[in-house]
């Protein structure tokens, strides 16, 4: 398996080239050959996942810094994996809801939106990074509108501009970073950034950079694009836009592991401003939650919360705090996708997610307890992995009160949105006399949200041997040095 | 000519996000595109200034002036990139504005009817003409 780096980028792009090119009619093939595609893709994450040693794959075999250069380590091999199991929940839900008969591109487009972000996972190129981001970015615009309508487009085109100024700012970046180190290379630029003694050019480069993965990531106060694109973006794309999120987190970690890791001097004041970041993200989104109107921006305010938590565990620079985080990280994506598959599933039979009381709901009982059990998972209660997460974090905050206290306090306004959204969409229904409206019952939508949750209890249940692989996975990147004598060899 | 070219991005780079600043889609997108050639010349001039140098030099010549190939490549793809969402951007504007009546590019759900509704002949073209005839 020589080749198993470089197959997650190249296994979706050949999918969706063949799905435009050879069945530009016909839906069902083409659905056959996405959810093939996504299981190929889950079978590849798997092999990486089983790896012993990270490989490192030189694109036409140019030696690095020169050339291109993939890497899949523990924590590629783990975000290929989160993306693959949510890419072919989505494509199922898709499947089993009709939503990929509303445009005619949604399949192909999914497949190179997993080509962007498998790439953006692995590379070890900084403007590789660059490239990957917008093959993501420019997949992302056509699955945000999906489907069409003119609010659709209109937050569409609020998107499209936000993360255009996001990629003009990644190459200002770049360039700041390649004219002060000579290098594009993330392990080189790492060894010679930490080599320069006045770095003035450095920081900036390295502080425009983080601003790009903080949009990305929606870190206050860049999170404003994000409510009204996942609110407004289709149900299933925006169960898959939040591991868009979290490829924001990716790259932060990425680059205060490896390009300016916690010992250096840019490192440490770029961690500390994130993590004052990533507090203020915290008590906005939980505060937002709690008094959101709409159960779509309960669920959007939770995601930008997930990511604010994040940033408290992963900028410690120690190996505990980074795996609590990478455990955390994994658990908040399939949460916060399950929530949005299961937000559209209200919104197709109740015609509004505002939060007021309305009809009751086809197949409201399966409905309310697949809302209760991911509700529980996002807002951090036990028995299910959020607990476990939260937990894990605290742990590694011990001794940081304030922060302890801020986890803990937004944690309960979490609950109490997500409780009251609960009351109002399920309980209050129940007290009206009308009958629910007929809707068809779309097992395999189901399926496709309780696959999700079900992930969740599995990751649960396989929580301690799962810690101490993320362990060894964090461990690896706060000591860089051996895969940096790797890629530059 | 380091103060002529920096003078230049920052300059466009200033009148790019005043643009990118306003409510209607059109100033947007012409901010963008501004943006994405300040940008290029910004990559142009990381690599350093050089004038009249090859970036490629063929046989023994060690002591040639020269001028740094990558930057080139990276402004070529940052090019293309940028030239393909100048298309998107237009495309997906102009179906916003078929769509809603308005080229608002904010999504304030608050703000009352447009002040100024921007109408098709504002921009040259008029919707009801073009499903209408």
């Amino acid at each position: 398996m020589m080749h198993l780096p470089v197959l997650p980028v190249v296994l979706p792009a050949v999918v969706a080239a063949v799905m435009v090119l050879a069945v530009p009619h016909d839906l069902i093939t083409r659905r056959v050959l996405s959810v093939a595609g996504m299981v190929a893709l889950t079978g590849l994450a798997l092999a990486a996942l089983m790896l012993p040693e990270p490989a490192l794959y030189r694109l036409g075999d140019w030696p690095a810094p020169f050339g291109i250069i993939l890497q899949l380590d523990r924590l590629a091999a783990l975000m290929l994996m989160l993306a693959a199991v949510l890419g072919l929940a989505v494509v199922l839900y898709a499947i089993g809801t009709g939503w990929d008969r509303l445009g005619v591109h949604f399949h192909p487009l999914m497949a190179f939106q997993m080509m962007g972000l498998n790439g953006a996972f692995l590379t070890g190129d900084a403007f590789n990074l660059f490239v990957f981001f917008e093959v993501m970015l420019i997949a992302s615009y056509g699955l945000m509108t999906h489907g069409g309508g003119g609010p659709r487009i209109k937050a569409g085109v609020q998107y499209v501009v936000v993360n255009l100024a996001g990629s003009a700012v990644f190459l200002f970046a770049l360039g700041t970073i390649y004219a002060a180190t000579g290098t594009l290379n993330m392990a080189d630029i790492g060894v010679k950034a930490a080599a320069i003694e006045h770095d003035g050019l450095v920081r900036i480069g390295a502080g425009m950079l983080m601003v790009v993965f903080a949009i990305k990531a929606a870190l206050v106060p860049l999170h404003i694009w994000l409510p009204a694109t996942y609110e407004r973006a289709p149900g299933p794309v925006a169960a898959l836009f939040a591991v868009m999120t979290k490829v924001g987190v990716y790259a932060i970690l990425r680059s205060l592991t490896l390009m300016f890791p916690a010992g250096t001097e840019t490192g440490t004041a770029l961690a500390e401003i994130l993590r004052v970041t990533g507090g203020a993200t915290l008590i906005v989104a939980m505060v937002g939650l709690y008094g959101a109107r709409d159960f779509g921006r309960v669920i959007t305010w939770s995601v930008i919360g997930s990511v604010g938590t994040l940033m408290l565990a992963m900028t410690f620079g120690q190996a505990g705090a980074t795996a609590a985080g990478l455990y955390y990280l994994v658990h908040s994506t399939l949460a916060g996708a399950a929530l949005f598959l299961l937000a559209d599933l209200i919104l197709t039979r109740r015609g509004t997610l505002t939060l007021a009381r309305g009809p009751r709901l086809a197949q409201g009982g399966l409905i309310a307890a697949l809302t209760m059990a991911a509700a529980v998972a996002m807002a951090g209660m036990p028995p299910l992995s959020g607990f476990l997460g939260k937990l894990m974090i605290l742990e590694a905050l011990w001794g940081q009160w304030g922060l302890w206290w801020l986890v803990i306090g937004t944690a309960i306004l979490a609950i109490m949105g997500f409780a009251r959204a609960g009351s109002t969409l399920f309980w209050q229904a129940e007290e009206s006399d009308a009958p629910a409206l007929p809707h068809p019952a779309q097992p395999l939508a189901f399926s496709a949200v309780a696959g999700l949750i079900a992930a969740q209890v599995l990751w649960t249940l396989a929580a301690g041997p799962v810690l101490g692989w993320l362990e060894d996975a964090a461990a690896a990147l706060h000591d860089p040095a051996p895969l940096i004598r790797a890629v530059l060899s | 000519m380091e103060l002529l070219v920096a003078a230049c991005v920052g300059m466009t780079t200033m009148a790019a996000v005043y643009l990118i600043l306003q409510r209607r889609s059109f100033p947007v997108i012409v901010g963008m595109s501004l943006l994405s050639y300040s940008v290029n010349v910004f990559l142009f001039a990381t690599g350093g200034l050089a004038i009249d140098a090859p970036p490629l030099l063929t046989g023994p010549v060690p002591d040639a002036p020269m001028t740094d190939p990558l930057p080139q490549a990276l402004v070529l793809t940052a090019i293309v990139i940028s030239f393909g969402m100048t298309a998107v951007v237009v495309v997906m504007s102009l179906g916003a504005f078929f769509q809603s009546r308005s080229d608002r590019i904010d999504l304030d759900p608050n703000a009352g009817p447009d002040s100024a509704p921007a109408t098709g002949a504002a921009i040259g073209i008029d919707p009801a003409e073009r499903g209408g005839t």
